[in-house]
């Protein structure tokens, strides 16, 4: 089967004050119909990762890739208004905290019809139905009332399911979720991903996880992408975590506590330099 | 922060209404105080300052009799807090005595000429805040191109040049040579009675009558005031909204805007612009503000007929009372103008609007 | 790597970048160092440097620099002369040289912005960190008058005082003073909240120091740097006040050179004769722009968080 997203060889690169920096340094990913998850610390360039699929890299960072092909469309040669469209329609990206990422002066329900229009004709009456529909599917016991309300009144995890409904309303084919639940409440976080679960299982969609978590990661994930410095240091199936090979990864793995075992003293990520390279 | 209860009980509803009175009483406050602190200062200006307030308000060609008669009248012969009681009781009533120079109570000559000024600021304000928003969203959302250093030049320049220095070069320009301004001054003679003044506005006023070619010959006279003051409240206000607009554009739900395919447009002007609304409802209150007091200056120069020609006028001929009781109006206005932002500001926010 | 062992001594500069600084002095030049980096990096800021250098100058040694008297003029033959290579900037109604009068004026402008600045600015900083470092009753009052003071017209209430004080340089300047501390006040509040329940100066009341000592020892000098930027920012708003007190014959009063009284007596001969307040007006514009790009350049070399976008 064709991969729905297939990328080679990405960079992004920043202007910095002593040379260029490049933040992403040749990543080379396949995604299919699947959980692929991203995990490396703050800085390894899995949030720019997400970002340059999106084409919401900032303008003064270039993007440069061997191959950047979703489904048949070839994102390195399309023009910025043919992104545009793709955006919200057919890819969508879930930010970190409700909080900042909801438009605080704009009614939830106003910014979830506001995808729907972008996108589709669609009546007002209709826009509003699937508006509704799509908060009822995000599991929010009272979407009429929740559809007038604004971001603030709401909770965090409310806001985040907002904005997934906000972002799936068009029905999009990829989803990006960039550190989706780190903002939340741990109860929290554990309802909101398994609303994810369902709505990306359902829909068929296929989901680039991204996040700090190497725990939650492997447990959501089908598949699971280390990246350290910008680039991927290792890539293995959730279920082979244990049998990681990269030194980095173990170095994640050893730092989960685990119930029973001495945590003194506590282990600390050793980074090599060469790893880098 | 937790989802709004669904127990709405009579618990939460006394629980709002002891928050709005609260909120009322720090309001009434604000205002009782703000104007008292007014008062006192111009109490404060125009009987604690001169040595002889009588011969402050009359000048010194005054005969005794009518000095005398006069010191009886301000209550100078009482204590100073029941003359500061009596001066409040009069303000309020909106007695600031009579003027020297006129002859008239102080109040009625105000009241006759303060739309002028109120027209000259408000259009003022209008062509600020209509070529200044824009300015300023260009320039942030064009950072650091030459548009941008073009709107920051034009603003600094407003900051830093002398309002009276500006409008006599245009005079110059405009009028002297150009001739597309019209001689200083409100209206021509030769129209002065060709229509009546209803509402003091007298662009409203001969519009609403018709006549076109009173209309024309006001605009002729109102454009270099109201366009200088335009030029000035552009400068404030094209700043603030880069800066507003700059910090907006730097969130989050920018991104997300983007992420759902917005295009640039609806997101600077929608969703960035929208969010920038509320702070720059302050910002356009406070230009107006200033453009009242800029006011003072400008129609010096224009001959403008308004209040801060009063207030000059009366400056010159040492009519104190007239004086006080114009900067009291402006404080006045001032103050209700703050007060107003502040309310305006709380109905865009909608996070402050509920609790 | 390698030249951190080499014995070769370091340069100035590298002294002042070191990551490790060897004692407080280094650090804090080194700090100083990077911030005027910055600073040089705003090209219209060094301007604005530039010209307040120029404006000390000339009225430091206005003596040499004016070719004629500022107050004797030649009322015989050179009254309203245009510009011309003997006079620069053209001659006023009394035949006075307006190049040199402009000259001397700078001496007042300089005498007004600083005396304001020393008035209003320990006012507002007395005023803000007691307010904010006492708080209670203490901050709900001051803060109250503070208040009431910033919804009042700047200009007109300065023109009342002068009115009830008598025209005059003097005057002019203690009204302009009254009129802009309560900004100042409102900043160092601020400033002073931020700090006030910080780790040192808790340390310093455990040691016993006394309310007014950890005041002014601990809290205004954090607060200065942000009250200097703002005071550089006001400073055109107080040249412009004056000029403007200046003009409506409230401020500075004749024969002294003073900008914003020159363009008043320029302005009966706008028409005609426009050399005689064009000159003035132009100073103050440049002298108020200079003070605009230096606070905007120190805004922004201070506040390392506008400067990363």
């Amino acid at each position: 089967m064709k991969p729905l997203l297939d990328i080679e060889d990405l960079r992004v690169t920043f202007p910095g004050r002593s040379g260029p920096i490049q933040a992403v340094r040749g990543v080379s990913l396949k995604l299919g119909r699947e959980r692929l998850g991203i995990v490396g610390e703050s800085g390894s360039g899995k949030s720019q990762t997400g970002r340059a699929i999106m084409g919401l890299t900032p303008p003064q960072a270039t993007v440069t890739a061997k191959k950047m092909m979703f489904n048949d469309i070839d994102l390195l040669t399309a023009s910025p208004k043919q992104r545009r469209s793709l955006r919200g329609k057919q890819m969508a990206m879930i930010l970190q905290d409700p909080k900042y990422s909801l438009n605080p002066v704009m009614t939830i329900g106003r910014q979830i019809i506001e995808t729907l229009k972008t996108h589709e004709k669609v009546s007002r009456a209709e826009a509003r139905d699937r508006a509704l529909a799509m908060l009822e599917a995000v599991q929010i016991r009272e979407p009429k009332r929740v559809f007038d309300l604004h971001p603030h009144e709401v909770s965090g995890g409310m806001g985040q399911r907002a904005m997934i409904a906000m972002m799936l309303v068009a029905g999009p084919e990829l989803l990006i979720a960039d550190e989706p639940t780190s903002a939340l409440d741990v109860t929290v976080q554990l309802e909101v991903l398994a609303i994810l679960d369902r709505l990306v299982a359902d829909r068929g969609m296929g989901l680039l996880f991204i996040s700090h978590d190497l725990r939650l990661v492997s447990t959501f994930c089908d598949r699971v992408i280390v990246m350290y410095a910008g680039k991927i240091v290792e890539e293995l199936a959730s279920a082979d975590l244990a049998n990681a090979q990269h030194p980095y990864t173990r170095g994640l793995l050893n730092s989960l506590p685990r119930i029973g075992q001495d945590r003194h003293p506590l282990p600390v990520l050793d980074r090599k330099p060469e790893w880098a390279l | 922060m937790s989802p709004i209860p669904t127990q709405a009980g009579a618990g939460r509803t006394s629980a709002r209404a002891r928050s709005l009175f609260l909120a009322t009483v720090r309001f009434l406050v604000i205002v009782v105080t703000t104007y008292l602190g007014l008062l006192a200062v111009t109490f404060f200006i125009g009987r604690v300052i001169p040595i002889d307030p009588v011969l402050a308000v009359l000048g010194d060609r005054a005969p005794q009799r009518v000095v005398d008669r006069v010191r009886e009248e301000m209550g100078l012969n009482l204590p100073i807090y029941q003359q500061f009681f009596i001066y409040v009781k009069g303000a309020l009533q909106g007695n600031f005595g009579t003027s020297v120079l006129t002859t008239n109570q102080v109040m009625d000559d105000i009241r006759r000429v303060f739309p002028a000024t109120i027209e000259l600021a408000t259009l003022g304000t209008i062509i600020g805040a209509l070529f200044g928003i824009p300015l300023g969203v260009l320039a942030a959302v064009k950072r650091g191109s030459l548009a941008d250093q073009i709107v920051r030049v034009i603003g600094l320049i407003g900051y830093s040049v002398p309002i009276f220095w500006l409008a006599l070069l245009s005079l110059v320009v405009f009028y002297a040579k150009l001739q597309w301004a019209a001689f200083p001054g409100r209206v021509d003679v030769v129209y002065e009675y060709s229509f009546t003044p209803v509402t003091g506005f007298y662009l409203i006023d001969a519009t609403m009558q018709g006549a076109w070619d009173v209309l024309w010959d006001l605009i002729r006279h109102i454009a270099l005031p109201a366009g200088l003051l335009g030029y000035f409240s552009l400068a404030y206000i094209s700043r603030m909204t880069r800066s507003f607009m700059l910090n907006e554009l730097s969130q989050e739900y920018i991104v997300a805007a983007r992420a759902k395919g917005l295009s640039e447009t609806r997101i600077i002007w929608g969703h960035a612009l929208r969010n920038a609304a509320v702070p720059l409802v302050t910002v356009i209150a406070l230009s107006y503000a200033g453009l009242l007091e800029g006011s003072v200056l400008t129609e010096t120069v224009f001959a403008w007929p308004g209040l801060g020609l009063y207030i000059t006028n009366s400056l010159q001929n040492a009519d104190m009372n007239a004086v006080l009781g114009g900067t009291i109006v402006i404080g006045s206005v001032f103050i209700a103008i703050n007060l107003l932002s502040d309310l305006l500001y709380r109905t865009l926010d909608p996070r402050t609007r509920t609790r | 790597m390698s030249d951190m062992i080499s014995p070769t001594p370091l340069s100035w500069r590298e002294w002042l970048m070191t990551e490790r600084p060897g004692s407080r002095t280094q650090a804090r030049l080194g700090r100083t160092y990077t911030t005027w980096l910055r600073f040089c990096e705003n090209k219209l800021a060094l301007l604005g440097l530039l010209i307040l250098l120029l404006l000390l100058l000339t009225a430091a040694f206005a003596d040499l620099l004016a070719p004629y008297s500022p107050y004797i003029g030649n009322l015989k033959d050179e009254r309203l002369l245009a510009p011309s290579a003997l006079h620069w900037f053209g001659t006023d109604d009394q035949g006075r040289d307006i190049l040199s009068r402009v000259i001397y004026g700078s001496r007042l402008t300089l005498f007004v912005v600083i005396l304001v600045a020393i008035i209003a600015a320990p006012v507002g900083l007395l005023i803000g960190t007691v307010s904010g470092y006492a708080g209670g009753w203490i901050d709900a009052v001051l803060m109250r008058i503070t208040d009431i003071f910033l919804a009042f017209p700047k200009l007109v209430l300065a023109l009342a005082f002068v009115a009830a004080l008598g025209p005059g340089i003097e005057n002019a300047v203690l009204a302009i003073a009254i009129t802009s501390w309560p900004p100042y006040a409102r900043i160092a509040r601020a400033e002073t909240m931020t700090f006030r329940n910080a780790d040192y100066i808790s340390a310093v009341q455990l040691m016993g120091a006394s309310p007014m000592r950890i005041v002014l020892r601990h809290i205004m000098p954090l607060c200065m740097p942000s009250l200097i930027v703002r005071v550089t920012l006001d400073m055109a708003g107080i040249i412009l006040t004056a000029a403007g007190l200046g003009f409506l014959g409230l401020g500075a009063q004749p024969p002294l050179p003073e900008w914003g009284a020159m363009i008043a007596s320029g302005r009966r001969f706008i028409l005609d004769q426009w050399w005689v307040a064009a000159a003035p007006g132009a100073a103050i514009l440049i002298v108020s722009l200079g003070f605009n790009l230096l606070g905007d350049g120190l805004r922004d070399a201070l506040d390392p968080k506008e400067e990363g976008r």
